[in-house]
């Protein structure tokens, strides 16, 4: 037993970007690991599960500047969205945000997206840190046929979530308790702030100039119901919400039909949009989908990880694992993967074979742990 | 008298009369975090040095305990199916994963002492 064997890149540190709080981080003596090219914080002291418990009952910080936001703007910032993405900005109310994708020609999901409308002409897209620059790239490529700009912006970006949230964040000098989900605004010059997440709870994500941030973070962690929660404990939050990881979950070989991310795209679009990937979104509907997206449940009390081949009671291979671990909140292993379509119906059961044991796998509902949502 | 030895892989020995009882090290159990699941072996089999003997799952991530010598398992750490986390909050006391019986005690000579082991974590 030696090293702890990461789920996460094995990249070497030397190469990884560090997070401009990194000193903070330290501090708090986080233990990092690799991520989508970045040096992150993986756990502090309290532990991943206490981590976990934590923002579900109370408020856990995350830095997750790894991230990255991409500012659209211009007369025709909404036509080249529309473009870019399955998506119908013109009709997005103004402080509305959408989950939404970019999709390459194969209706492939490239990397999955938060877009706000800020203005009538100004929107933010959250981009995913693995697939940030080439986000970017595809963005400034489609906005050059249209009279709009792409900017990449430098910012910290932070998560806070869990029910405390607000209330950390009010008295941390930044009111947001106006903003129902999945809306959000521009609260001081250079700083855009969204209620939002990724763990299931109500919460923020609040990104702010880079020189401004370790004033701010050090008042939210002043608050007494404020944890550093680090990556591991992110990823078990958002398997227990149903979330996707892009690159295990979803991936530039997953559609959104066989992905059951259809309810993101806009049901006219589906029909007559002009979005990149829309013709063979439109095969795949039409077609219908071979394997599905589902939530699965492991009977007994081992994990069955990511990569695991699942297979029918004869042995057959019907589906692969593609997030799995253990839910703390739900206190059971729980996993998500795909499966053929005719076996996705709730209470389906699979296999998976984990070190010669063959454990069974209900097709379970997402998400195991209930949203939270603020909406209003 | 039971004397206690280290490996470099992070376990513990504490050796009494030809058996041993196996462990992870407190600092093995940091860096692996909180556990979810011990995968312990059957009482009877026969081990070898560095064949992977038990299986520990922490929220993330699986990873193997390896034999640190040769020998025979005579008992395994039941209370860890169901308190896993046995392993974390008292790694080298009601943590420990299984005992095996001893096929060459003279294997213990390369193993490591208490303070050999500390110097080596730093």
């Amino acid at each position: 037993m030696l090293v702890w064997r990461e789920d996460l890149d094995a990249t070497n540190p030397g190469t990884l970007n560090t997070l401009p709080l990194f000193e903070l981080h330290q501090a708090a003596k986080a233990r990092f690991g690799g991520f989508a090219g970045w040096n992150m914080p993986l756990t502090y002291p309290l532990g991943v599960m206490k981590e976990h418990l934590h923002t579900r009952e109370k408020a856990g910080l995350f830095d997750i500047s790894h991230m990255k936001l991409i500012l659209v703007t211009g007369p025709q910032a909404a036509a080249a969205l529309a473009r870019a993405c399955p998506l119908a900005p013109e009709a997005i109310a103004i402080r509305a945000s959408k989950y939404t994708f970019l999709l390459n020609e194969n209706a492939g999901i490239d990397d999955d997206l938060i877009v706000t409308r800020l203005g009538e002409t100004r929107y933010m897209v959250v981009a995913n840190a693995g697939n940030a620059e080439q986000d970017a790239e595809k963005l400034a490529a489609v906005a050059a046929d249209f009279d709009a700009k792409v900017e990449p912006l430098d910012r910290v970006l932070i998560a806070l979530q869990g029910p405390k949230a607000e209330a950390a964040l009010t008295a941390a000098g930044l009111d947001l308790s106006s903003l129902t989900f999945m809306h959000g605004v521009e609260p001081r010059e250079n700083w855009f702030a969204s209620r939002s997440g990724y763990t299931g709870e109500d919460g923020f994500e609040v990104a702010m100039p880079v020189d401004e941030a370790k004033d701010f973070v050090e008042k939210l962690l002043a608050h007494e119901d404020v944890e550093w929660i680090g990556l591991a404990a992110r990823d078990s939050l958002r398997l227990e919400a149903g979330l996707c990881l892009h690159g295990n979950d979803i991936t530039p070989s997953t559609n959104p039909v066989e992905a059951n991310l259809m309810w993101a795209i806009p049901k006219s679009l589906r029909e007559t949009g002009t979005f990149i990937g829309a013709d063979a979104l439109r095969a795949a509907i039409t077609a219908g989908p071979k394997r599905l997206r589902v939530g699965l449940k492991p009977e007994g009390r081992q994990p069955v990880r990511n990569g695991t081949v699942l297979t029918d009671a004869d042995s057959k291979i019907v589906g692969e694992v593609t997030s799995g671990g253990f839910g703390p909140s739900v206190n059971h292993p729980i996993a998500m993967g795909y499966v053929e379509a005719d076996l996705a119906q709730i209470g389906t059961t699979v296999y998976a074979d984990v070190r010669g044991n063959k454990i069974p796998l209900a097709v379970h509902p997402l998400p195991f742990s209930q949203h939270r949502y603020r909406k209003g | 008298m039971a004397t206690t030895y280290y490996t470099e892989d992070h376990e513990w020995l504490r050796v009494e009369g030809g058996i041993a009882t196996v462990g992870i090290t407190d600092y093995a159990q940091e860096q692996l975090g909180d556990l979810v699941f011990v995968e312990l072996p059957e009482v009877g089999r026969t081990i070898s040095k560095g064949d992977a003997t038990v299986v520990v799952e922490s929220v993330k991530a699986a990873s193997d305990v390896y034999a640190p010598v040769d020998g025979e398992i005579v008992e395994v750490n039941q209370a860890l199916s169901s308190e896993p986390a046995l392993v974390n909050s008292a790694p080298a006391g009601d943590g420990w994963l299984w005992k095996m019986k001893l096929a060459d005690e003279s294997q213990l000579e390369g193993l490591l002492d208490e303070a050999g082991y500390n110097a080596l974590i730093g």
